[in-house]
């Protein structure tokens, strides 16, 4: 993670790299063995993955079981609070752990989706552009323009309120905002890799642009397409917090992160945990993704690390 | 140059009427105007009276040629929600954003230029990754989660400044630091990865062998080169914080026009969020302008080029 370290790293593989040839998967599980940053993001992403798949049997309480009697209770390390809700309860006397850790499912579920779809927008204008240049390449670039200029989170917040909130329109919109990234990337990688001598070669061999596209370009545009997917799961993730937050998004009764800092925003004066867990969780997450991706941009491509 | 200015600000135009264009067909696509006015339950009657009235009876590309005409004139429509001119109600409601957004420029640039040139300056020390995890841990916090834990810490724990509103300067001190805040990762890296870069370079090294030491050489040599590409980065970044001002607002009960665009939304008022989308995207693409004007103006080598 440090640039003392990583750079430490570097040379010391260099200069083994010379001793004994390494093959490029064991350079890789090398480099990425080495840098504190990916492995805390990998570490992080995995728990809570796991916390998400296996939601149902982690989970002390029913996360969406309502009980009037048991409503507001505070967490263990107050005087009044009890093991048998850890974190407490919400208004409505759900357990807040067990909402909490159904979250996941919700964050997780609904960045994929949307970091997914937004892949295979940029991608597919990235590649074409960056493959056939020319006026397809200016107007994806006009597109590109227009995309930046859009205010994004208004327009998604319009818009899922126009349709109404479920959690495939959230998940769609959140996408379709969110392809410039995977375009930028894919369009100048697709650029360079076109310009190679196996392309040229694979054309001369009569490879349609189609064949040249999929078998030539794509796979090496892989790498590059992972980092930006890792990143872009963190943006979505805090897009869709911030639309269920604003009330434009995930609706009640699901557990999502940012509605449910939104509902303990009105008892956070006296319950600020209410406010803070959901939001460590968000955070914890989020950093996971990033840490993640940095990690593995500088584990793919050494050389370009800025 | 100003060829080069022209062009820019006819693509710039361009784009921001093409952003127009979708925002009204997937707005209007995607909803019945005037089912939204008239409500959930109203007769159909009385929702075609108000199709007739607002004149949503005609094509999609007429209304928006209808929108274009009017918007050319100064005239965005009337909103649904408080009848009145739109165009009245964003004048109204734009002194405080622009003030929101100025300041919280300027959060980002007390923060982040000083965090990066000490990160600069000492390369792998512990300066350095602290201002690091400053960064990464900024680019990971939800903005409307940070602004309701500076209420708490700030506004009823410690309680140095009000909660909500907008009436004093001391109303925009936390809003602005949470607005400023998610600036500081990209202003802060830059001015890091440019001043190691310029500090590396052969005319610092002459100004060194000159004499030239610490304070002097930062200011009079590395800083000035080094925070170029800054300027226009912070160009780039004010134009976003208009559309990014919806969250800080609705937050601190701030009357700008990021509330009145969440109140629009809920209020189903399409010509009022049209003109918002409008507006922020004349910001966003004026500030693109601005910041590649500014490039050209303060590099000399692109001008050639």
């Amino acid at each position: 993670m440090t640039q003392s370290t990583t750079l430490n790293a570097e040379v010391k593989t260099a200069a083994t790299e010379e001793a004994a040839p390494f093959t490029p998967r064991q350079l890789m599980r090398r480099r990425a063995l080495s840098h504190t940053g990916f492995l805390v993001g990998a570490g992080l992403i995995a728990a809570l993955a796991l916390i998400a798949l296996f939601a149902p049997l982690i989970a002390p309480h029913d996360p969406f079981v309502q009980s009037l009697s048991s409503r507001m209770l505070p967490p263990v390390w107050d005087d009044a609070g009890t093991w048998d809700h850890i974190l407490g309860t919400d208004q409505n006397g759900r357990d807040y752990l067990s909402r909490l850790i159904y979250g996941a499912r919700v964050s997780i579920s609904i960045g994929l989706g949307a970091a997914s779809i937004g892949l295979l927008l940029g991608v597919s204008l990235g590649v074409v552009a960056g493959y056939f240049g020319g006026w397809v390449d200016h107007g994806v670039s006009f597109l590109l323009t227009a995309q930046l200029a859009l205010p994004g989170l208004l327009l998604a917040m319009a818009l899922v309120f126009i349709i109404g909130p479920s959690i495939w329109v959230v998940i769609g919109i959140i996408g379709v905002l969110h392809w410039t990234y995977y375009l930028v990337v894919t369009r100048s990688a697709t650029q360079r890799i076109r310009s190679l001598d196996f392309v040229a070669a694979a054309a001369a061999s009569g490879a349609t642009p189609r064949q040249i596209i999929w078998h030539e370009i794509v796979p090496n545009l892989i790498p590059q397409i992972i980092v930006i997917f890792t990143f872009e799961l963190g943006i979505a993730i805090l897009a869709e917090a911030s639309l269920s937050f604003l009330g434009v998004g995930i609706q009640p009764p699901t557990p999502s992160w940012g509605l449910m800092i939104a509902e303990g925003k009105q008892a956070m004066f006296y319950r600020p945990w209410l406010v803070v867990l959901p939001g460590m969780c968000l955070f914890t997450l989020v950093i996971g993704a990033n840490l993640l991706g940095d990690g593995l941009r500088d584990i793919t491509a050494p050389e370009g690390r800025s | 140059m100003l060829k080069y200015i022209l062009l820019r600000g006819l693509l710039a135009l361009a784009v921001a009427f093409t952003v127009s264009l979708a925002a009204f067909f997937l707005l209007n696509i995607a909803t019945d105007p005037a089912q939204a006015i008239a409500g959930e339950d109203a007769t159909q009657e009385v929702v075609q009276t108000i199709r007739a009235r607002y004149g949503l009876d005609q094509p999609l590309p007429v209304r928006y040629g209808q929108w274009l005409v009017g918007v050319l004139q100064g005239d965005f429509g009337e909103s649904y929600y408080w009848h009145k001119p739109v165009a009245e109600l964003v004048a109204e409601r734009a002194g405080v954003t622009i003030t929101l957004a100025l300041a919280a420029l300027s959060v980002t640039i007390l923060i982040a230029i000083p965090l990066g040139a000490l990160a600069a300056l000492n390369p792998n020390t512990w300066l350095d990754r602290m201002a690091l995890g400053v960064a990464v841990s900024a680019q990971a916090v939800p903005n409307f989660w940070l602004g309701l834990i500076m209420i708490i810490l700030f506004a009823v724990m410690v309680p140095i400044f009000p909660v909500s509103g907008d009436d004093t300067w001391r109303h925009f001190v936390l809003p602005a630091f949470v607005l400023g805040a998610s600036s500081v990762p990209a202003v802060m890296r830059l001015t890091r990865t440019g001043l190691i870069e310029v500090m590396s370079a052969d005319y610092i090294r002459t100004a060194r062998s000159k004499g030239f030491r610490g304070g002097a050489l930062l200011r009079r040599h590395a800083l000035r080169n080094a925070l170029l590409p800054v300027i226009s980065v912070l160009a780039v970044q004010l134009g976003q914080k208009f559309g990014g001002s919806v969250i800080t607002e609705s937050i601190f009960a701030i009357n700008g026009l990021g509330r009145l665009a969440l109140e629009s939304i809920l209020g189903a008022d399409i010509p009022t969020v049209q003109m918002l989308i409008f507006v922020f995207a004349i910001v966003f693409v004026a500030m693109n302008l601005l910041a590649d004007i500014l490039n050209a103006a303060l590099d000399p080598r692109i001008r050639i080029s």
